[in-house]
C-alpha cells in the first residue's frame, strides 16, 4: 500500500513538473537569469507546491502527528546549518544554472530520450552513487577505530 | 517574458505540493527527491520499496506527460553535451552534501520553515543565478 501512494505520488509529482515547464531547462535558466530576460514561472511552481503543501503540513500532518500508513512522520531531524550545507548547497545551485536541470525534471525529462535529458541523468546518478559510497566508507572507518 | 506561464506553471506547482502532501499524509515521508533517488540506488533505512515505486511513478507520470504534449520537454537552452555532464556531477555531488534539493529543501523544507531549507534554497538559487550571469556575460557554454 505504501508502494502504491509512493508510486502514484511520483507519477502526479511529474505530471505537475512537466506542466509547471520543470522539464525545460531553458525555463530554469531563464528564471536564474533575472538580469536579462527573466522568466518567473519557476516561481509560480514553487508558489502552487509551497501554498498546497504548507497548508497540509501545518493543517493537517502536524496535527495528527502520524500518518496514515506509518507510525511516525520521518522529518528530517538534523537543525544546524553548517559549513557542509552552505557548500553543498551552493555545488547544487552552479550545476543547476549550467544544466538547467535539478534531480527532479532530470529523471522526468529521462522518457524524452533527449540527449541532454540522459546525459544529465547518467552523470548524476553516477556522482550521487561516488559521494554515497564514499560517505558510508568515512563513516564505516569512524565507527570501527 | 516572453516564455512566462504563469497560470500552467501555479497548475503545475499545485500538483507538485499535492504529490509532497499525499507522501507525508499516508507515507509520512518527504518528497525530497534527491533523497529518494539516492536511497532507490543504495537501499538505506526505511526500506528501498517505496522509493523505487516513486521513482517509477515519476518515469510513468512525465513518459505519458511526453507522449500527449512534448513540447514540455524541449531542450532549446544551446548548452554543450559537456557542460551539462558538469553540470549533473555538480548536482549529485550537491544535492548530497547539502541534504536535499529543489523538492526536499526548495518545497517541503520551505513549507516547514526549516531554517536549513531557507539557507539552502536562498543558496542554490543565488549561485544558479550567478552561474547563469556569468555563462551569459563569456557567451555560452
Amino acid at each position: 500500500m505504501r508502494g502504491v501512494v509512493a508510486f502514484l505520488a511520483g507519477a502526479i509529482f511529474a505530471v505537475g513538473l512537466a506542466l509547471g515547464g520543470m522539464a525545460q531547462p531553458s525555463k530554469i535558466v531563464g528564471f536564474l537569469d533575472f538580469f536579462g530576460n527573466w522568466d518567473p514561472s519557476l516561481l509560480f511552481v514553487m508558489a502552487g507546491a509551497v501554498g498546497v503543501h504548507a497548508c497540509a503540513y501545518w493543517l493537517v500532518a502536524r496535527r495528527r502527528r502520524f500518518p496514515l500508513l506509518e507510525t511516525k512522520l520521518h522529518l528530517p531531524s538534523t537543525t544546524a546549518i553548517t559549513p557542509k550545507l552552505v557548500v553543498g548547497a551552493a555545488l547544487f545551485g552552479v550545476g543547476w544554472g549550467l544544466g538547467g536541470y535539478c534531480p527532479g525534471p532530470g529523471i522526468a525529462a529521462a522518457p524524452s530520450l533527449a540527449p541532454e535529458a540522459l546525459v544529465f541523468l547518467v552523470a548524476m546518478c553516477g556522482s550521487i552513487l561516488v559521494h554515497d559510497v564514499w560517505q558510508r566508507a568515512r563513516d564505516q572507518r569512524k565507527e570501527t577505530p | 517574458m516572453e516564455n512566462f506561464t504563469p497560470w500552467t506553471s501555479l497548475a503545475g506547482g499545485a500538483l507538485v505540493g499535492l504529490a509532497a502532501t499525499l507522501l507525508l499524509v499516508f507515507n509520512g515521508r518527504i518528497a525530497g527527491i534527491s533523497g529518494i533517488l539516492a536511497g532507490a540506488m543504495l537501499p538505506r533505512d526505511g526500506g528501498r520499496g517505496w522509493r523505487l515505486a516513486f521513482v517509477a511513478g515519476v518515469i510513468v507520470g512525465s513518459a505519458a506527460m511526453f507522449a500527449g504534449r512534448p513540447a514540455l520537454f524541449a531542450v532549446t537552452h544551446g548548452r554543450s553535451l559537456g557542460a551539462i555532464a558538469l553540470a549533473g556531477v555538480l548536482v549529485g555531488v550537491g544535492v548530497r552534501m547539502g541534504g536535499g534539493c529543489t523538492s526536499g529543501h526548495g518545497v517541503c523544507g520551505t513549507s516547514r520553515l526549516s531554517p536549513r531549507s531557507l539557507v539552502a534554497t536562498l543558496t542554490f538559487v543565488f549561485t544558479g543565478a550567478l552561474t547563469v550571469f556569468v555563462v551569459r556575460t563569456l557567451g555560452g557554454a
